[in-house]
């Protein structure tokens, strides 16, 4: 069971360590996302199912899908379609692609040889999770709303003023 | 579980997080900061659901919930600086971003 632990590990830290060091933005953010898909694995070998499917759905679904939004935003024009041919090639994405392979097969290995599910001792289920964060992390979910608004009213604020100022370099945003 | 990855889980939590510190301290570029700012935030979770993991109590996920409305809340707002930044300065270098005002 170690190993798969330290070759998860070993795939998120060279992961992270490709992303932070990356020129571009996009290679940054796949090596990102591959770090991520890892720490998910390490969330299922401790045996924390339920963050390990928010892992890969919220963090490497939708916060990365904001990320790639806005790198989208920043690249318009015609030399854009130019180096997207150019990401397309193996060279760029070789690197994520052998380390999400890697930590497929260990989810591969475990479906089929239901390693991953003799947990025991650590072992903490979904359910248990949500009795306490409705019991006594109550207060908690309820500032936690109030920090996503505080995030929407901020965001839609900046956005607005986005559509809005003149004097910007791109007029080309219409009304907000 | 062995007793060897609930400790080992602790160290590579913190080396995601030198990592992402180190990204945040070397990269001058807004976005990479922000994607920094996230390792950091991930790492945190890590460390948490490790130690949720070493008790056996739900706890740990519990916070990891709530690191990631706060990591969602932060990319949103961050993201659209990024955006405002771009716009008025035509650059995402934070060395150029030092007049604030105007």
């Amino acid at each position: 069971m170690d190993y798969a632990f330290y070759i998860a590990a070993a795939a998120a830290l060279a992961a992270t360590l490709r992303a932070i060091t990356a020129s571009h933005a996009v290679h940054a953010l796949l090596y990102f996302i591959v770090s991520l898909l890892a720490v998910a694995v390490i969330f299922l070998l401790l045996g924390a199912h339920f963050a390990a499917a928010l892992e890969v759905i919220v963090y490497a679904g939708a916060i990365m899908v904001l990320f790639i939004f806005v790198v989208m935003m920043l690249n318009p024009g015609p030399r854009s379609v130019q180096r997207e041919r150019h990401w397309l090639r193996p060279r760029i994405w070789a690197g994520p692609a052998v380390l999400a392979a890697v930590l497929a097969a260990e989810l591969v290995y475990f479906a089929a040889t239901g390693a991953g599910r003799s947990a025991g001792a650590g072992q903490v289920e979904p359910a248990e999770v949500g009795l306490a964060l409705f019991g006594p992390y109550l207060l908690g979910v309820e500032m936690a709303s109030v920090v996503l608004l505080a995030g929407l009213v901020g965001a839609y604020h900046l956005g607005w003023h986005l559509g809005r100022r003149p004097g910007g370099r791109e007029t080309g945003e219409g009304e907000a | 579980m062995s007793g060897i990855p609930l400790q080992s889980g602790l160290v590579v939590a913190g080396l995601l997080f030198g990592l992402g510190a180190a990204g945040v301290l070397f990269r001058r570029d807004l976005l990479f900061i922000l994607l920094s700012l996230e390792i950091m935030t991930n790492a945190a979770g890590l460390a948490f659901v490790t130690a949720g993991a070493l008790w056996g109590r739900p706890d740990g996920q519990v916070l990891f919930i709530f690191i990631l409305a706060v990591a969602a809340a932060e990319v949103a707002v961050g993201l659209a600086l990024v955006l405002w930044l771009y716009r008025r300065t035509g650059t995402l270098d934070v060395d150029r971003a030092n007049r604030l005002r105007g």
